[in-house]
């Protein structure tokens, strides 16, 4: 459904419009508070009033972001901001609903309404706090915690092989995903746009870092040292290239994707792959989303956009063909139709 | 009494004129009878529902009173001709109120061996039984495991035996019709009604008014189901099958438009009143379980009324995206039975914390776990009164018939709109499949619904501030200027809302809550009571039971016995007049289909009287026999 879209400038929003008066508990250092301020900085400018945006989230340190935020909000139960969220947009499909998660959120207890959700392809926009621990519960795995990893909970290192959220939101016929990093407001600030104004459930992931219990776990991609042999920023009709001075590649080689060394023999700019993500085969996409490092960078940017009908949408243009199709309008009608009869 | 069957709308069967039978040119004495129960059996593939449908049908039309229950296998195809494949339907009809859709028949029709078998013990002991005489061979009785033909062993003596070749006198009657075996056995049901139709001296146009609207695409269908009926109607006239046929007259119903309806539909009917009441639109969230799945199917039905019902991916899902809707300011409803309603717990804990306006809707069935899906009890009380982590009440409510599921579904949904509050409602099995029959209301003539909805930018407006009478919350919704809010599932602080971890507001808060649903005492109506105030015993029921306690006690009151009944539909919080009521009587006796979960929570609340009780846990309703011996034998005492 169409959100109700007002030119910008008409509503005058500021961030300051969706600051909440609540003091933020977050840790300090941690990634949450600069995904807070991209959000404060999307929502003035996506030309909706500020009565319709509603903050949906589930459980843990990400889900308590409802709160800051100076808009409707309601913090669930663990696992089922998705369900919350569903039932926000279709009873009234004129909001714009943002869907607060995390890895243990909507991985692990959640995993079966965040796949169904996606699948539904419900007009919400999630924002997927990735930091590959739980950190509210103070240090456990998580579904998205590398094999291997010692924690609280496996102190021999975890048996269980992780998610990889992209390629489970595209095995789940997502139509939206993107990728970004806490450390980089301006690409997050641009992503959320982008998410916002995609019809659908947009999931964006954000690698986030919890200082206390995980921190580092995505060092390899941002720290000076390695981020640049690990960072691939998609542009759409780009050229997928990375490196320091862009010297490596993408190719699909067969069936698989591999990297490639442009200063090379014999390797050309123009064998690299283009990036397109309007794309409806999601072939290239899931792999792209299954790029890590060490073998591979890590993609970020929006990895997969495609539009197609949502169940909001759906749903609303059913109850109008159906109220045009039906000779009835109210409850007496339907109640004394069909087979009755009457006794004087 | 005239029964006119003018309809608007669609131009359905019942609403054609016939002309009153011929009874003079019939073989058979015509006897009146008050009441009278039948009950059609046969293999699950064989019609029995909608023959046991098409003779309600015409028995609304005879202007009689009536219940109905279907008895299905759990299975959706057992093996054939197997005792476990048998698929049953009941009615009761009568000159008076019926209410129940009976104990015992007074006619059986069995279509096999197997069908005999299933409902040998259902049936009265003069009853006249109809069986498909062609069914009863060698391999027909094996599988239903007779070692002899018990319609020649003499084991059937007692009973009026009716062998009728059912079978292959349907054949005969279509073979014009050069039809395939398949879909001319298929017809074999029409025949066993035509018998019926004409025992019960009916007008078999009726029925042919039917195929011609049901099977308008296909002519032959039409013919084949006509002969049929026709064939088994002549059958039963020119030989003679019965002395004696019967009619009942019709009942003395209010005057009105009349529908027949089962608990399923009358509980999503009740919330769409509702809805169009209060103006609220109706969100369903829901998963499919035995034996609440109809109430989901049938709102789907509904979206020309913009009646959205949502099939979620399970039932977790189902009861938070209806808190999700309700959040946003719709009559939000979740439907499931007992395994469901275990599921759904900490979500309503978060309306109850919230609190949001929701209905849960528990038609209950056999448990423990996956228990007796398709078999009634009531046995979830306990669990929609205390299965919850924390102090979280909520309000109960319990339908007490299949028309009544209408009412209660309605009042839940003002209850929970205009306090502010969970609202659980018990319905169950029989309830949900039964069928009574509905004097159609006027919407705008039930009990208006004012939610409290907070106003655009009002000043005062705090998320827990309270209304000073009933104690709930003012309901902000999304969209709406100046009310921006946030609210969960964390504890919050009285009047403002924010998140809060102070000791003595969690104290205050929690007797809030508690205190808000107590209050609602002052909203429901007072207990009422059947029978005097100084009858020796009082017998206590609540929700599905109340069709067969009232045909009982009315009995005994009418045989000069000193009897009093109280049945209760209000259960969280209970009516204000209960304990006084109690203190009336010396000896009271709560009846349950479960192993005593209201006389334990009676005994808590009430704990200076003494509670006698009655129970049984069989998957299977009262009857009347059994409970008219029992309140017999307590009288004595």
């Amino acid at each position: 459904m169409e959100n109700q879209l007002i030119e910008t400038d008409l509503l005058q929003l500021t961030k300051e419009d969706f600051a909440s008066d609540q003091m933020v508990k977050w840790c300090p250092g941690c990634g949450d508070h600069a995904i807070l301020k991209a959000v404060e900085n999307v929502f003035p400018n996506l030309g909706i009033k500020k009565e319709d945006f509603v903050v949906v989230s589930g459980i843990g340190c990400s889900s308590r972001f409802p709160y800051y935020m100076n808009t409707y909000g309601i913090h669930g139960i663990h696992g089922r901001a998705a369900p919350l969220a569903t039932g926000v947009k279709l009873a009234n499909p004129k909001l714009s609903v943002w869907m607060i998660t995390g890895d243990g959120d909507s991985m692990a207890i959640g995993g079966n309404h965040f796949i169904h959700a996606v699948r539904r392809n419900i007009d919400i926009n999630v924002l997927l706090f990735n930091n590959k621990i739980y950190g509210l519960t103070k240090g456990q795995y998580s579904p998205t915690t590398p094999k291997g990893s010692k924690t609280k909970t496996s102190p021999q290192g975890t048996f269980e092989r992780p998610f990889n959220p992209g390629e489970l939101v595209i095995g789940a016929q997502g139509n939206f995903f993107a990728r970004v990093l806490d450390i980089n407001p301006k690409a997050m600030t641009s992503i959320f746009m982008e998410a916002a104004k995609h019809k659908g459930t947009s999931i964006v992931e954000i690698l986030q870092n919890c200082v206390i219990f995980s921190n580092k776990a995505h060092e390899l991609i941002t720290s000076r040292e390695t981020r640049d042999q690990y960072q691939l920023w998609l542009e759409h009709g780009e050229p997928m290239k990375f490196g320091k001075d862009n010297e490596f590649g993408i190719v699909l080689k067969g069936t698989h994707l591999e990297v490639v060394n442009l200063n090379e023999e014999g390797v050309k700019e123009s064998d690299l792959l283009v990036h397109d993500k309007y794309k409806e085969d999601s072939g290239i996409h899931t792999m792209l989303a299954r790029m890590m490092p060490p073998e591979f960078p890590v993609a970020l940017g929006v990895i997969r956009s495609v539009e197609s009908e949502t169940f909001d949408q759906l749903m609303e243009d059913t109850i109008v063909s159906e109220k045009a199709k039906s000779p009835i309008h109210n409850m007496d009608e339907m109640l004394n139709s069909g087979n009755t009869w009457m006794i004087e | 009494m005239l029964i006119i069957a003018a309809n608007q709308g669609e131009n359905f069967y019942l609403c054609t004129n016939f002309k009153p039978i011929d009874m003079t040119s019939k073989n058979s004495k015509v006897v009146e009878l008050d009441q009278v129960v039948i009950r059609f059996a046969g293999d699950s593939g064989d019609g029995m529902q909608l023959t046991g449908s098409l003779f309600s049908d015409s028995t609304a039309f005879a202007g009689n009173d009536f219940a109905t229950f279907p008895d299905y296998p759990s299975e959706i195809r057992a093996p054939q001709g197997t005792v476990s494949g048998v698929s049953g339907f009941q009615i009761h009809f009568g000159q008076k109120t019926v209410h129940t859709s009976g104990d015992l028949a007074d006619v059986l029709i069995a279509m096999n061996p197997a069908s005999l078998k299933a409902n040998m013990r259902w049936i009265k002991p003069d009853a006249i039984i109809i069986v498909d005489a062609d069914a009863f061979i060698e391999k027909g009785l094996e599988k239903a495991g007779y070692l002899t033909d018990p319609t020649l062993d003499g084991s059937l003596e007692k009973f009026m035996l009716i062998k009728a070749p059912i079978t292959s006198l349907t054949k005969e009657a279509v073979k014009h019709l050069n039809m395939d075996m398949k879909s001319t056995l298929k017809t074999k049901n029409m025949f066993a009604l035509g018998i019926l139709m004409y025992l019960f001296n009916r007008d078999i146009e009726l029925i042919n008014k039917y195929y011609e609207q049901k099977f308008k695409a296909n002519p032959l269908i039409i013919e084949a189901n006509k002969a049929v009926l026709k064939t088994g109607f002549n059958y039963a006239d020119t030989i003679e099958l019965f002395a004696n046929t019967y009619k009942v007259e019709p009942a003395p119903l209010k005057k009105g438009r009349y529908r027949n309806v089962t608990g399923n539909i009358a509980t999503a009917w009740g919330f769409m009143a509702a809805s169009e009441r209060s103006g609220r639109n109706l969100f369903l969230g829901s998963y499919p379980i035995t034996p609440a799945t109809e109430i989901l199917q049938e709102l789907t039905k509904h979206k020309n009324l913009s009646i959205k019902a949502f099939q979620a991916e399970d039932e977790i899902a189902g009861i938070v995206s209806a808190i999700g809707a309700s959040f946003t300011g719709s009559l939000a409803i979740t439907s499931t039975s007992g395994p469901g309603l275990s599921l759904k717990s900490e979500a309503i804990g978060l309306a109850v914390m919230t609190e949001l306006p929701i209905v849960i809707v528990d038609v209950q069935r056999g448990g423990p776990s996956t228990g007796l899906p398709t078999k009634s009890e009531q046995s979830d009380l306990m669990q929609a009164l205390y299965g919850r982590n924390g102090e979280a009440p909520v309000i109960i409510l319990a339908a007490r018939s299949s028309v009544d599921c209408f009412y209660s579904a309605f009042e839940a949904s003002k209850l929970a709109l205009e306090h502010m509050t969970p609202v659980i409602l018990l319905t169950d099995g029989s309830l949900a499949n039964g069928s009574e029959v509905f004097k159609i209301p006027v919407v705008g003539e039930l009990p208006a619904i004012t939610p409290p909805i907070a106003k655009a930018n009002d000043a005062e407006y705090k998320p827990y501030k309270r209304d000073p009478e009933r104690l709930n919350r003012q309901w902000a919704i999304p969209g709406t200027e100046g009310l921006r809010h946030r609210i969960g599932g964390l504890e919050k602080q009285d009047v403002i809302g924010n998140v809060s971890h102070d000791p003595l507001n969690h104290e205050r808060m929690t007797y809030l809550r508690e205190e808000k649903v107590q209050r609602v005492a002052n909203y429901i109506a007072d207990q009422e009571v059947l029978g005097a105030e100084d009858a020796d015993m009082l017998v206590v029921s609540w929700g599905g039971t109340y069709g067969v306690m009232l045909t009982v006690v009315e009995k005994m009151i009418e045989q000069g016995k000193s009897i009093a009944h109280a049945h209760f539909r209000h259960i969280m919080p209970l009516p204000k007049n209960t304990e006084e009521i109690f203190s009336r009587y010396k000896k009271i006796v709560v009846c349950e289909i479960n192993n005593g979960q209201f006389v334990k929570y009676l005994r808590m609340n009430f704990p200076q009287f003494k509670y006698q009780q009655y129970n049984k846990i069989q998957g299977l309703p009262f009857m009347v026999a059994e409970l008219e011996e029992k309140f017999n034998e307590l009288l004595k005492d």
